[in-house]
């Protein structure tokens, strides 16, 4: 296939619709929830090996920099989880009209909105 | 039919529906755990390793953790076809991807044989 085949989608010159906010948000926070995992297997793995290392994860988790960090890895959680349960129910092919998108598109922003006061009132 | 090296079924049709099915078991344990934290906030080294020492509860994890590696691995390699590209990036591109799509897998293959050492020890 040639490689000079024009391509004509400048993504900058187009305003996005929601829905294209929401299924880029779900992708990003997928990649994030990558390296996530790896601090969650780490806390893990510490909070399990003794009750040193268990006093360690809460004391490290007091920290203002670490609870930050653990309340964005929720809200990263909580958007994924909101937009996966859409996909999943779009699967079955509920919501899969132009306006059922962007009702869907809707309604996990503010799930996730939800989502981030509860995990904020629960980590402060 | 083109089948590719790197994905994790290879094939997409078993790729998708694997997907969809580690998102719920990652769902599950994901409301699980959370809502066993939320409701234990005095929570101490007894109870918590108690929990995880229960035969239930390392099968869950074993399954929550098995199904992290293949959810990632079809994602980030979805991702990563989309992006790191010829036409994006050029000749570079393939060996480029053949790297990283190796380096995610590892790190996929890592974090299940990690989770599967910690419950050993539990
Ligand atoms: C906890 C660790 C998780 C990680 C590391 C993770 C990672 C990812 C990644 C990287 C993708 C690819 C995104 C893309 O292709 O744009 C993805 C897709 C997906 N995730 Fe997750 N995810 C996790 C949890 C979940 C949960 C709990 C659910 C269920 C509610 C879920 C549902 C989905 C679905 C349905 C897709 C497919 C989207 C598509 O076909 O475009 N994920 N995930």
């Amino acid at each position: 296939m040639s490689n000079r085949r024009p391509v004509n989608l400048d993504i900058a010159t187009i305003r996005l619709p929601i829905t294209a906010y929401a299924s880029i948000l779900h992708r990003i926070s997928g990649v994030a929830l990558f390296f996530v995992a790896a601090g969650l297997l780490w806390l893990l793995d510490t909070s399990l090996s003794s009750p040193t290392g268990f006093a360690a994860v809460r004391e490290c988790l007091d920290g203002p920099f670490a609870r930050f960090l653990l309340w964005g890895s929720l809200v990263a959680l909580g958007y994924h989880f909101a937009a996966g349960i859409r996909h999943l129910v779009m699967d079955l092919g509920v919501g899969e009209s132009l306006e059922g998108g962007r009702r869907g598109a809707r309604w996990v922003f503010a799930a996730t909105a939800v989502l981030a006061v509860l995990a904020g009132i629960w980590l402060w | 039919m083109v089948t590719n090296a790197t994905s994790f079924s290879r094939s997409g049709l078993s790729d998708w529906l694997l997907q969809r099915l580690t998102a719920l078991i990652l769902a599950a344990y994901t409301l699980f755990l959370v809502g066993y934290l939320a409701l234990h906030p005095d929570l101490d080294y007894a109870a918590w390793a108690r929990l995880f020492a229960g035969l239930p509860m390392k099968l869950f994890t074993l399954a929550a953790a098995v199904s992290l590696a293949i959810h990632a691995w079809i994602g980030l390699w979805t991702v990563l076809t989309d992006y790191v590209t010829e036409r994006l990036l050029g000749p570079v591109a393939t060996p480029l991807r053949l790297a990283l799509e190796i380096a995610m897998i590892l790190v996929n293959l890592g974090f299940a044989v990690w989770a599967i050492d910690i419950l050993w020890g539990v």
